[in-house]
């Protein structure tokens, strides 16, 4: 592995969505400007570029990452799951995704894909154990946490909605948790 | 059993929903075409004066800076209404974040990194940027937004209130608001072959071509512009704003494709924002609680770039029988942004500060507030004597105070606590006008059995797409799997802004009447359809916008439970629910996420949103996401959302009044009111942040 650098151009391979992908990035670029303007994969969304927002959301080598955030020169052989790229080679999309669609999820859609991504990753850490700041300190650690309502709401509380629809995407994750 | 989904009122799958969950819906930047530039805009560093010199060599030099467009060498536009527009233009800078130049660039990288290089030299001068109610510039004017009459006076109000048996006499401070919708303004635009083709996040495609056409002398047949999603706009993208403008020049001068996405912190001073308010309400009553007075007067700012007057106090004009009123607005133009609209203007914040009130008068009575608002029910219109063609005020107020056990409630502030926390419960109002723009729409039957419907309305998250094919495969009676619909692009029949909470009755009226047509004409013949099929048009022109003898308004009532937390001063809504009388719904699952979605907003309003224009630097302090803070999934329990059954035959074909709007309206009143029944404390600015509530609680 290792990049190729060139002045203020280095190669990088990135396996995004399972394909290896190898570009020349300029080192101030970041993975979501590579995923949006480069690769054509728009389903990761800029809505502040300084990690406020989440619509950004990805998941780099399983866990989310605003993706506004990091610098895509640093991800030479990391592994990028973007929102294209949950519902597989199949035509059904992800069951995620799908209950999006079923309780209403979303209005205007753009901080979706982030939400959905950011969805995932919280899930994984849930099961992983990790605790966030409504976790009952008297849990036993390193085993998966329950997810309630206030769990989903702590750990999805970086993923900005301004339409309003954090009622219906709470109800969304536990339709795929259950 | 289950409604067939073309139902009027059933719960149909968002059409564009599964564009949206996969990442496939392009939004405004997300059209990529060979040579696309991008630029990144230079605000202004003053808040008043003239740029003296820029100086862009530097930037020039960088790797991958195209060009950079300044006043001096800017292409020149036309005149047109809105002067936000006039952007490099002329040295004037009228108010800090106004942009004096445009970087163009082969990549973000570099634009950004230019726009960072180019050095502007300022004459600036004094500014004044702060709001006072005794500010010498103030003016009344002649009319608030909307086309209000900026001062509407009934009997003899001072005096009426003067001799009221029960006063009160209290003031309001709404702060500035920033609409911050997800995807930033942003605006792609590629010349070709003596063509424009625009890409824009836009509530209304319509209206940017009709200026661009303005700005730039052009045929409106030269320009085609596309919104096909857009990412939430709630005012702000209901005219052009300046990214449209600047991508369009830096296309003229480069040739080539260029996308202006706006960053973040640059919106709140060049997108509008909901003015702050400073309300000076006075309410008299007679001991049964019949209103004797009315006195709404409103202050507010507008830029020196042009008046925008939010029109806070018109909603007193609807709400209660008063026998005497004065409703007026006050206006100062200061060294500011521009403001403009942002969701319910002049409901929001007219309507937070008149239902405080309605509060603070039904415990000056020692009447339940429920029992105050319906023994003030009007037989007409306040203002203007007019019937109202439906209005279920006291339903939704009584509905909502069944399901929210509002019955069990104990009057007295400050009897309720759990450990640290005091809790509350409030109730308020919302009121919200039905509006409507002539629109054209076509209809076709297709030969293989399918049915085109199009009309150039907007979707911004509303669901509009579902609903208008659900209203045409209504009339048609056929499945709604057979009716596609496009919007979303000047191409289409011209049709009206989404603003104004008016989308679905301006739209779905000609998309009803070609629909009516079509199934007429299909019923008088036989054999297959013509190989192109057959085609209808409708247009409401003359219709739509013509004035009804009725009174014309949607009303709810929201109810809130918080719980304020003595040691950290930290308000939260335990219980948020709301019943509107919005006419005919005519898709549950869409219509009660508008109706969420406004409460959340509501929320925001109430809690955590509020700006400030700084004395000393002359801009807004909180200009992005992590110091405006617009509520967040954990600030946000379960919401309810009802309605009532409203026939009302004096609307449009469909029977619909709006409801894109309606839910924030009351939200900010309800919550304040619950606050203060938690606390017995009186919080008359907002929003409830904790060092307020702190303040409040310590009696310092």
């Amino acid at each position: 592995m290792g990049s190729h650098s060139h002045g203020h151009h280095s190669d990088v391979t990135l396996r995004v969505n399972g394909k290896p992908r190898t570009l020349t990035v300029d080192h101030r670029r970041v993975l979501l400007d590579v995923l949006r303007d480069d690769l054509d994969l728009p389903g990761a969304k800029k809505g502040c570029d300084h990690g406020q927002c989440g619509a950004c959301t990805v998941l780099v080598d399983g866990r989310r990452v605003n993706s506004c955030l990091l610098l895509a020169v640093c991800l030479d052989g990391c592994d990028i799951t973007t929102v294209e790229g949950l519902a597989g080679d199949g035509e059904e999309p992800h069951p995620l995704q799908r209950a999006f669609l079923e309780r209403d999820g979303f209005q205007c859609g753009y901080c979706t894909p982030g939400q959905i991504c950011s969805a995932l990753g919280a899930v994984a850490e849930a099961e992983a154990g990790h605790p966030s700041h409504v976790t009952d300190p008297a849990l036993p650690s390193g085993r998966p946490v329950p997810l309630d309502r206030d769990e989903i709401r702590e750990r999805l509380s970086g993923n900005l909605c301004r339409c309003g629809a954090y009622p219906r995407i709470v109800e969304a994750v536990e339709d795929v948790i259950r | 059993m289950p409604e067939p989904a073309t139902a009027p009122g059933a719960p149909a799958e968002r059409r564009e929903g599964r564009l949206k969950v996969t990442g496939s819906a392009r939004y405004a930047a997300e059209h990529p075409s060979p040579g696309r530039l991008q630029a990144w805009p230079v605000p202004a560093a003053v808040a008043r004066g003239r740029v003296t010199r820029i100086d862009t060599a530097a930037a020039l030099d960088l790797p991958g800076v195209v060009t950079v467009l300044t006043p001096d060498d800017a292409p020149r536009l036309a005149e047109s209404d809105d002067a936000t527009l006039a952007v490099l233009q002329d040295a004037r800078v009228p108010h800090r974040g106004w942009f004096v130049a445009l970087v163009v660039a082969e990549s973000l990288e570099a634009a950004r990194d230019g726009a960072a290089a180019v050095h502007v030299a300022y004459a600036a001068e004094e500014h004044d940027v702060t709001l006072t109610e005794t500010h010498p510039a103030g003016y009344v004017p002649e009319q608030a937004n909307g086309g209000y009459p900026a001062v509407r006076e009934q009997g003899d109000p001072e005096a009426a209130f003067a001799s009221s048996e029960t006063r009160v006499d209290v003031r309001y401070r709404v702060p500035p608001l920033h609409n911050h919708p997800m995807e930033p303004h942003t605006t792609t635009a590629h010349w070709e072959d003596g063509r424009l083709t625009v890409h824009t996040s836009s509530q209304g495609s319509g209206v940017v071509r009709a200026v661009l056409a303005q700005l730039f002398e052009l045929d409106e047949e030269r320009i085609t512009v596309h919104a096909e999603h857009v990412g939430g706009g709630f005012g702000s993208k209901g005219t052009p704003r300046p990214d449209v403008v600047l991508a369009v020049m830096a296309a003229l001068r480069t040739g080539r494709p260029v996308t202006v996405a706006l960053p973040r912190r640059f919106l709140p001073a060049v997108v509008g924002h909901r003015a702050p308010t400073l309300h000076r309400l006075r309410l008299g009553a007679a001991p049964d609680g019949r209103l004797t007075s009315l006195l709404h007067e409103v202050t507010t700012h507008t830029s020196h770039v042009k008046e925008f007057v939010e029109q806070a106090a018109t909603p007193a004009r609807v709400m209660y029988a008063a026998a005497s009123s004065r409703t007026a607005h006050r206006v100062v133009p200061l060294d500011v942004p521009t403001p403009s609209w942002m969701r319910a203007p002049g409901e929001a914040p007219g309507m937070y500060a008149l239902e405080s009130a309605m509060d603070e008068l039904a415990a000056e009575l020692g009447m339940d507030p429920v029992d105050l608002r319906v023994a003030n029910e009007p037989e007409t219109e306040p203002d203007s004597g007019k019937p109202f063609s439906s209005r279920h005020l006291v339903e939704c107020l009584r509905e909502g105070a069944r399901r929210f056990d509002w019955d069990r409630r104990d009057p007295r502030p400050r009897t309720w606590a759990e450990g640290d926390l005091l809790i509350g419960t409030g109730v308020a109002a919302a009121t919200y006008p039905v509006m409507m723009w002539p629109s054209k729409a076509s209809a076709r039957a297709l030969p293989d059995g399918t049915f085109l419907v199009r009309i150039n309305a907007a979707d911004i998250g509303t669901g509009s797409r579902t609903v208008l094919a659900q209203i045409a495969a209504d009339v048609l009676e056929v499945p709604l799997e057979r009716v596609r619909i496009e919007v979303g692009s000047t191409e289409l029949p011209a049709a009206s802004l989404a603003g104004g909470s008016s989308g679905t009755a301006s739209w779905g009226w000609p998309v009803h009447e070609a629909c009516t047509r079509l199934a007429a004409l299909l019923g008088d013949r036989s054999g297959p359809l013509p190989g192109q099929g057959l085609a209808t048009e409708a247009d409401t022109a003359g219709r739509a916008d013509a004035d009804s003898p009725y009174a014309r308004h949607a009303f709810g009532a929201h109810f809130a439970e918080v719980a304020v937390d003595t040691v950290t001063g930290e308000t939260r809504v335990r219980r948020l629910l709301g019943v509107y009388a919005a006419g005919r719904i005519l898709n549950a699952r869409t219509a009660r996420s508008q109706f969420v979605g406004g409460m959340v907003m509501g929320l925001g309003m109430a809690l955590t949103e509020g700006s400030t224009v700084d004395a000393a630097f002359g801009d807004f302090t909180e200009s992005d996401l992590a110091s405006y803070h617009v509520p967040a999934h954990a600030d946000v329990p379960d919401i309810e959302a009802h309605w009532v059954d409203e026939d009302d035959p004096h609307l449009n074909p469909m029977g619909s009044k709006g409801i894109g709007e309606i839910g924030i309206v009351g939200t900010a009143a309800a919550i304040g009111n619950a606050a203060h029944h938690a606390t017995g404390v009186r919080f008359r600015e907002l929003p409830l942040t904790p060092d307020r509530i702190l303040t409040g609680l310590t009696g310092r």
